[in-house]
């Protein structure tokens, strides 16, 4: 079965990884801007990671069949510097007419404080002002279900935001119906100790259906899987799902989500194929 | 798409077994180790945890998540002193 990975941090995994993504099925991917383990000092810093995210990785994922799609921001774990992140959201305009580019995102919040969620607003009103996508991250443990409902709080409360155009990623049994039925669309991350794991997204699938519901491996330099997708995708076999219910999570909702980016120029791997005998 | 409960037991029941040993070896580890934990909130939270699972009620997963999960107040906006603003209609 194709697949696509919607929430991925390439920068940080191995050529091999992509070698190992392809012959899983995978076929597409999208990039959300991230921490790099430490708070980068300078706008400069962020061009460059713009830069590859656009372009080099890019081009390192086509090498396996792969289509690689992005998203920018500043993270919120370094929304504390709020001056250094009014200089990258000044400075993300560059970037949002370069292949690939879906959005905004992943914007968020981290610790839940005061300057996360005044930079998390700004955030907003620039994707409002250039009509992007958002892709948002809601916060780890014991913060996860204060930080989503204050975030679910600054969506709503924006008559601006049009919530068909918004995902809500690393959701899980308690926030999953809030994000849900206020209109969003929701991504459960599939993580070895923390998030979810595949059991538990395929009980969410059966408690909630598979409308609006993403499945990725936020697979970056920490303990991560970059293949828990398939994992997915296994134990909803092993369940007995439909193959038809299991396609739409992993590969039809995450096109239909992306769609309705200017930029998402994806092409079906069997619409490609060419061979001449 | 119906499985029945005695298929997801036949299914799970291995796997289960051995969390619950896990849970039972990590309270040993506890026990044997020198000084101890009571009066830790992490170590209520964890006899909390399983009383929730031990309980009647439906969606234990949401309940045990909520437990270990910092409560929401609906006035943070105006604690933070940042306003609803032009955007908010």
């Amino acid at each position: 079965m194709y697949y696509f990975d919607p929430h991925i941090h390439m920068v940080s995994r191995t050529t091999d990884d992509y070698a190992t993504l392809a012959r899983m099925g995978c076929v597409a991917v999208s990039e959300p801007a991230f921490w790099a383990g430490f708070d980068r000092g300078s706008v400069d810093s962020f061009r460059d990671y713009f830069h590859q995210l656009t372009d080099f990785e890019r081009r390192r994922a086509a090498q396996f069949g792969i289509q690689h799609f992005t998203w920018l921001c500043i993270n919120a774990k370094e929304a504390e510097n709020v001056e250094l992140s009014r200089e990258v959201i000044a400075m993300i305009p560059e970037f949002l007419d370069e292949p690939g580019v879906l959005g905004i995102g992943e914007i968020g919040l981290n610790k839940n404080t005061r300057n996360e969620a005044q930079i998390f607003l700004e955030h907003l009103d620039l994707a409002i002002q250039f009509d992007q996508p958002i892709l948002i991250h809601t916060p780890h443990l014991e913060d996860k279900y204060l930080g989503t409902r204050m975030i679910l709080d600054m969506l709503t409360s924006d008559h601006r935001i049009d919530t068909d155009r918004v995902l809500v990623d690393h959701v899980e049994e308690h926030t999953v119906g809030d994000v849900l039925k206020d209109g969003f669309w929701a991504g459960m991350t599939l993580y070895p100790v923390t998030k979810c794991t595949p059991q538990r997204a395929a009980d969410i699938i059966e408690v909630y259906g598979p409308e609006r519901l993403l499945v990725n491996s936020a697979g970056d330099w920490g303990p991560s899987k970059p293949t828990a997708v398939p994992d997915f995708i296994f134990e909803m076999r092993q369940r007995g799902h439909a193959e038809s219910v299991i396609r739409r999570v992993v590969y039809e909702n995450p096109i239909e989500f992306f769609s309705q980016s200017s930029n998402f120029d994806y092409r079906a791997p069997d619409e490609e194929a060419v061979v001449t005998i | 798409m119906e499985t029945s409960a005695t298929q997801i037991l036949d299914r799970e029941f291995l796997e289960l077994r051995a969390r619950i040993l896990e849970l039972a070896a990590s309270f040993d580890r506890l026990e044997r180790a020198k000084g101890t934990v009571e009066g830790d909130q992490r170590w209520d939270l964890l006899q909390q945890g399983l009383e929730v699972l031990l309980g009647s009620q439906e969606e234990r997963a949401r309940a045990v998540q909520l437990l270990f999960s910092l409560s929401y107040d609906p006035d943070w906006r105006e604690k933070y002193g940042l306003s609803r603003g032009v955007s908010n209609g």
